[in-house]
């Protein structure tokens, strides 16, 4: 690529799919709607007409169907993309990816590896109600066996698919549906990413902002807002969320002694806090406050707009927590 | 009830770590009895009852750092009721130990800024005396929110982070709040007179065992630090004033030759206490170099305690007391004398002998100096110091004469008296010292 290209994250996850499927013939794609239809959010169009129905298979609405297929193409040597349309709808293959896809390194003793990449929409924000609207990425970050991503960043949408179907165990992508229509610019020198670390996306002296997928764009207008008061937030994408890369985390909350996590899952039991006693288990003596999180409120998402708006994080509130941490509760 | 507080233990002490009990709940305790161990800048001191009665509880735990005026333990009078749960348990009397005649609380003489707020520094280093002792319920406490790091690095920069103002969240103390106060900590030095809170700012934690990357706490500077606090302080609100006179030995020394030929090699008496003597009968005579200026006023004191400046090996000075020094026959002033010295070298000193000294005596005649003029300890208001006894040529009564001779000094403070009073002061010392025999044996 020689010109910086301007482009949707949607785009960056099909230029991803399609470099793909052209890289390794092993690789092709199955989900619902994934052919015919484009995809549900429009991800795939086009691929069916390029690759032919062989690679991208629309599915019967079966997740725990086409999932337990996908592991057993991955089990016979194909590099399967299974897309399921959101993650709530994803429970229904549960079964497959913590039970087979996760365990089968395990019990056969190494025989058999699942190399397996399922991608699904996340989050809420689009008004689709609770049904198609929650995070539960922390589900799938519980579960040893799996690799866990949530690219935020169009770098990552179009970056983070190959190492995925490159490792040779499950990884379990999250795209946030908000994300899909945002617009961004894929440098001229994008030579990939990769899937092991943590990203500093705005580096500040005064708070780490701890985030990952779609929350990353609301810390970082939270930060921008901030910076106008004197206030530098340190945004840290954690775009793998298993395995937490401890170091980036630690080294930032040891610069900046204060912390607070963005997650748009609930908070109890959430990724928040996970990463929230990662950091007092291990930098405890580094923190100058208690550690804040910003979660969605413990609410099915509404399906109402300004209740949505108001059961998610927002900037404000982000902002809030940071000022907070500060003691500016009042500035 | 009454409180056993952690005296000061000198102007330069802000806080101490308690080291040991010697005591456990339910003991019977008289004045003057050692409670415990509590290390200072300057050395590991034996803090001592001001009053009688019954262990109720200990407060501080061995390996904590208090300020001073903070609770260390209660204690009870006989007969006195217990009241409430931890009491019920720990305060029980060993059987058969409750003196009769005891008298209800007495009100202890030390009254320390009321900063009871303990806070766990470290952990235990040394266990509690009896381990066995039904456990005390921890008193309620207020504790001041401090962020981990800052209190880390108020251990660091050895300060004190209970005593500074949070800005934090919730009003915790933050890095910053910590670093600011680091700052302003010279400012503070240089203030006339430092408030309670901003003097504990400029205390000496101990850094926090537990705390790997805690600088290691380092004796010697900080007692360089506290005596140079103490010394600054000295040389900022006390105006001094200076007087020296030679004073002629012949009779002094020829009469202790002759004293100490008829004696053991241990009961020999140096010059030293011959001196310590002269000075506290002479601090008798003339009140104004014997007590305290607090509080804009002087107050005189009623005893003579001669403060002896000690070097400690390995650097530092400590000043102990020796008490009622002007009523001792010399025999008993030179034990005394030598008792002290030794235990200020090995760091067992009393409570009492630190805190109430009301003037020091400075010999630097050791170090073969001709003079010495010192920095009164404050509150102290006058410093007597000695140089080296050296043969010199004097005229007596038109002819010349060889005599030992000690040039003493006065250093005293003129809030207080005048260069008039400090000179008779000074000639009253050298009359003294003319007459060694009857100066010995003076003792009221």
């Amino acid at each position: 690529m020689s010109e910086p290209v301007t482009m949707t994250y949607r785009d960056a996850c099909r230029l991803a799919l399609q470099e793909a499927l052209q890289r390794d013939e092993r690789v092709f794609l199955m989900g619902e709607d994934v052919g015919r239809y484009g995809g549900t959010y429009a991800v795939s169009k086009g691929l069916l007409a390029e690759f032919g129905e062989n690679r991208i298979r629309d599915t019967p609405l079966s997740e725990l169907g086409f999932t337990g297929a996908g592991i057993g193409a991955a089990l016979g040597g194909l590099r399967p993309i299974v897309e399921i349309m959101t993650v709530n709808f994803s429970l229904l293959a549960l079964d497959q990816v913590v039970n087979t896809a996760a365990l089968y390194r395990h019990m056969s003793g190494g025989q058999f590896t699942v190399p397996l990449v399922i991608r699904m929409a996340t989050g809420a924000g689009r008004q689709l109600a609770a049904q198609h609207s929650h995070s539960l990425e922390n589900w799938y970050a519980h579960i040893p066996g799996i690799t866990v991503l949530a690219p935020a960043t169009i770098e990552d949408a179009r970056g983070m698919l190959w190492p995925a179907l490159e490792d040779p165990d499950p990884v379990v992508i999250f795209e946030h549906a908000l994300l899909y229509n945002q617009q961004g610019v894929l440098p001229a020198d994008f030579a990939g990413v990769d899937i092991r670390h943590a990203r500093i996306r705005r580096p500040g002296r005064d708070v780490t902002v701890v985030t990952y997928g779609g929350s990353l764009w609301k810390c970082l207008e939270a930060a921008t807002a901030l910076a106008s008061d004197g206030i530098e937030c340190e945004v840290l994408d954690l775009r793998v969320l298993r395995p937490l890369d401890d170091e980036t985390l630690l080294d930032s909350v040891r610069r900046t002694h204060r912390v607070v996590i963005v997650d748009e899952g609930w908070k109890t039991g959430s990724l928040a806090a996970e990463v929230s006693a990662r950091i007092v288990e291990q930098a405890f003596f580094d923190l100058d406050a208690p550690v804040a999180r910003v979660c969605s409120e413990e609410v099915p998402i509404p399906y109402a707009k300004h209740l949505e708006e108001a059961a998610l994080p927002q900037p404000a509130r982000i902002a809030a927590a940071v000022r907070g941490l500060l003691g500016r509760e009042g500035s | 009830m009454q409180d056993f507080k952690l005296p000061s233990l000198g102007a330069d002490m802000d806080e101490g770590t308690l080291l040991e009990w010697k005591v456990k709940a339910g003991d019977v305790v008289k004045k003057g009895d050692v409670l415990a161990v509590v290390d200072t800048t300057k050395a590991a001191i034996d803090v001592e009852s001001w009053v009688e009665g019954i262990v109720h509880e200990l407060v501080a735990q061995p390996g904590e750092t208090v300020p001073v005026g903070a609770v260390l333990a209660r204690l009870r009078a006989s007969g006195e009721e217990v009241a409430g749960p931890s009491a019920a348990a720990a305060g029980a009397p060993r059987e058969g130990v409750v003196s009769p005649g005891v008298e209800g609380p007495i009100a202890g003489p030390v009254s320390g800024e009321p900063a009871p707020v303990v806070v766990p520094r470290q952990p235990p280093t040394t266990p509690p005396a009896e381990p066995s002792v039904a456990p005390v319920a921890p008193p309620a406490m207020t504790r001041r929110p401090v962020s981990p790091v800052a209190r880390r690095r108020a251990a660091e920069l050895g300060l004190n982070a209970e005593g500074l103002a949070g800005t934090g969240p919730q009003g915790a103390v933050t890095l910053d709040d910590v670093e600011r106060a680091a700052a302003g900590a010279a400012a503070t030095v240089a203030a006339p007179r430092s408030a309670p809170t901003e003097r504990a700012r400029l205390s000496h934690a101990a850094a926090p065992a537990g705390v790997a990357s805690a600088a290691p706490r380092d004796r010697g500077a900080e007692m360089r630090k506290t005596i140079g606090a103490a010394m600054a302080r000295a040389k900022r609100e006390i105006p001094h004033y200076y007087l020296a006179e030679p004073i002629p030995l012949a009779a002094a020394t020829a009469w202790l030759a002759g004293w100490n030929a008829q004696r053991p090699i241990t009961e020999r008496v140096l010059l030293a206490a011959l001196l310590l003597k002269a000075i506290a009968r002479a601090a008798r005579k003339y009140p104004e170099v014997n007590g305290y200026y607090r509080d804009g006023h002087f107050e005189p004191a009623s005893a003579v305690h001669v403060g002896v400046a000690i070097s400690i090996r390995g650097g530092g000075l400590i000043a102990p007391a020796i008490h009622d020094c002007d009523g001792r026959p010399l025999d008993d002033l030179m034990r005394a004398l030598a008792d002290l010295v030794q235990r200020a070298r090995a760091g067992s000193l009393r409570s009492s002998e630190l805190s109430d000294a009301t003037i020091t005596v400075t010999n630097l005649g050791e170090q073969s100096v001709a003079e010495v003029y010192g920095v009164i300890y404050p509150p102290q208001v006058a410093l007597v110091g000695f140089g080296r006894v050296a043969d010199e040529v004097v005229a007596d009564s038109g002819s010349i004469r060889v005599v030992p001779v000690i040039h003493a000094s006065l250093s005293a403070d003129h809030r207080v008296s005048d260069g008039h009073r400090g000179a008779l002061f000074l000639a009253h010392v050298r009359a003294l010292l003319q007459n060694p025999a009857e100066l010995a044996e003076e003792t009221t």
